[in-house]
């Protein structure tokens, strides 16, 4: 048995360097392969990161009147962060937003005097809220209006919610972005099938100049282990090789791009993320490059010792 | 020990072989002749389980090889050595490694094969070639490995389907001449052959095949078509 994987790692090793063209092609193409994949692995880090960052800039404000007690609205905003879909809910007091109010319009000189003019604080105090999912606002905000709905007899306090006003931004932008979402999966794994039917072909291609030696080992009288093992050595190699390659490759490429990216999509360095993730995409690469070439390998050989091809 | 009974053999409705039957005793030489598409190649597909008949069964040893498992084919096959007109060596293996090859598939331990391996080169006279990939060897050469790598299980019987249907007449007749060595020590040797020279100097069992039926079979003969 421990002979018997010595003898099959041996004959795998030899072959893969002495078949140095073949497995040279074969590398190369799984490198193509392994590098479309981390691509896509940097492609939906960034496209996430952009996504969040959009999906952050949506918030609904809820103004009170000016009557409303801060009593009845910090009920409110309990209420509201008892919910599952708030992520986050600021509170902005009366005087907080005047003093606001005042910072935003600092050189504008008419408009602080008519304010001063007025005497009393013309702002209501108001909460901001922050789903979980752009989608979820618009039950926020029904529950909010059910809530006031409720409150027969009691003043109504809430003045106005901004989310009607921006309903149909949010809804666009939620539209965006599971869209994106869905053709960026779709895009995935149609790249991925090609390339992986590519590797396939190529392993298959690899393996079939060797059928005429699958047919001398059959007949030399190796039992199916023996002339798949070394065959399967290779393609682990192919992976493994590849993965490294594609790894060693994407070093300059992402330190290249990772400014750019940082720029453009504002937030994610591409290179950061690869260098902190590095160890996941290390094993999803070297995982990824090892399947690939050994289940082609597999298979491909299959074809040559399952049916008689012997030929005298 | 090699027993044809009723073989026969259908390509599309053409027969290859036709209800052949003959026996071969251990340690016999035979010499099958007959033209292109005689038979003698099915003949000797058959007895590699390459080939499976349409009715008739080859015995070997009392055995139906027909009906072996998949499972025991290889090692029915490590028991039969088998030479080719096209030497069938494997081309990213060094001479050595390529006899080496078929004691490693034999689950042989690494000093027999340290010992033996060089020990048959000699014997075919490569010592010095050990070393080289087939494509460094001349066709006799060639050969000589490929016989090399048929005797080193020490296997009961010898196929050899054209051995000299590539080579030059003095190179025929050194690897005629090792066969015939490897039958003296006991051997079964069964060889195919249109060559008229190698049959009448052996003055051995000779079968001549017509039409896929046994025309002749001939205790010493001559090659007679």
């Amino acid at each position: 048995m421990w002979t018997d994987l010595k003898r099959i790692l041996r004959s795998g090793f030899l072959n893969f360097w002495r078949n140095g063209f073949v497995s040279l092609a074969s590398i190369l193409v799984i490198t193509i392969t392994l590098f479309v994949a981390g691509s896509l692995i940097f492609f939906s880090a960034v496209m996430n990161a952009t996504l969040e960052q959009l999906q952050n800039k949506v918030d609904v404000d809820v103004y009170f009147v000016t009557e409303a007690e801060e009593e009845d609205i910090m009920s409110i905003k309990r209420s509201l962060e008892g919910l599952p879909e708030v992520a986050l809910v600021t509170h902005t007091s009366r005087e907080e937003a005047l003093a606001q109010f005042q910072e935003r319009h600092n050189d504008d000189f008419l408009t602080l005097q008519a304010l001063e003019e007025l005497g009393d604080n013309p702002l209501g105090a108001s909460l901001n809220i922050r789903a979980k999912d752009p989608s979820q606002y618009e039950s926020i905000a029904r529950y909010l209006e059910e809530r006031e709905a409720l409150q027969v007899g009691a003043a109504q306090i809430i003045d106005k919610i901004n989310y009607y006003q921006n309903k149909p931004a949010i809804d666009k932008l939620t539209k965006i972005i599971q869209g994106t979402k869905f053709s960026g999966a779709v895009i995935v794994i149609i790249l991925a099938l090609i390339t992986i039917v590519i590797t396939f072909n190529t392993i298959r291609l690899a393996i079939y100049t060797s059928r005429e030696e699958i047919a001398v080992m059959r007949l030399v009288g190796a039992n199916n282990k023996y002339v798949r093992g070394p065959f399967l050595v290779e393609g682990f190699m192919y992976g493994i090789l590849s993965a490294l390659f594609v790894l060693l490759l994407f070093y300059p490429i992402t330190l290249w791009l990772g400014g750019k990216t940082a720029q453009f999509f504002g937030g994610i360095n591409v290179f950061d993320y690869y260098m902190n993730n590095f160890g996941q995409i290390f094993l999803v690469l070297i995982g990824l490059g090892i399947v690939l070439g050994v289940v082609s390998s597999y298979f491909a050989v299959r074809r040559y010792i399952s049916k008689k091809y012997l030929k005298l | 020990m090699i027993h044809f009974d009723k073989v026969s053999k259908l390509y599309s409705n053409a027969a290859a072989l036709d209800e052949v039957s003959f026996s071969i005793s251990p340690g016999e030489f035979v010499s099958i002749v007959g033209h292109s598409g005689a038979g003698k190649t099915t003949l000797l597909k058959m007895l590699l389980i390459e080939e499976w008949p349409t009715s008739g069964s080859v015995f070997f040893e009392s055995v139906d090889i027909h009906g072996l498992h998949r499972r025991d084919i290889p090692e029915y096959r490590r028991r039969i050595g088998a030479i080719f007109q096209d030497f069938k060596l494997l081309p990213h293996k060094t001479a050595y490694e390529n006899i080496a090859f078929a004691m490693e598939v034999a689950g042989r331990p690494e000093e027999e094969i340290e010992s033996d391996v060089p020990h048959v080169l000699e014997l075919v006279d490569l010592g010095n070639k050990m070393w080289n990939f087939p494509h460094e060897l001349s066709g006799g050469e060639k050969q000589r490995v490929a016989i090399a790598r048929a005797i080193i299980n020490q296997p009961d019987v010898v196929l050899a389907d054209e051995p000299t249907g590539n080579l030059d007449p003095i190179t025929t007749r050194e690897i005629i001449e090792i066969l015939k060595k490897i039958n003296d020590v006991g051997t079964t040797v069964v060889l195919t052959t249109h060559n008229k020279g190698v049959i009448d100097s052996l003055e051995k069992r000779v079968i001549t095949l017509e039409g896929g039926k046994v025309a002749r079979d001939d205790k010493h003969g001559r090659y007679a078509i």
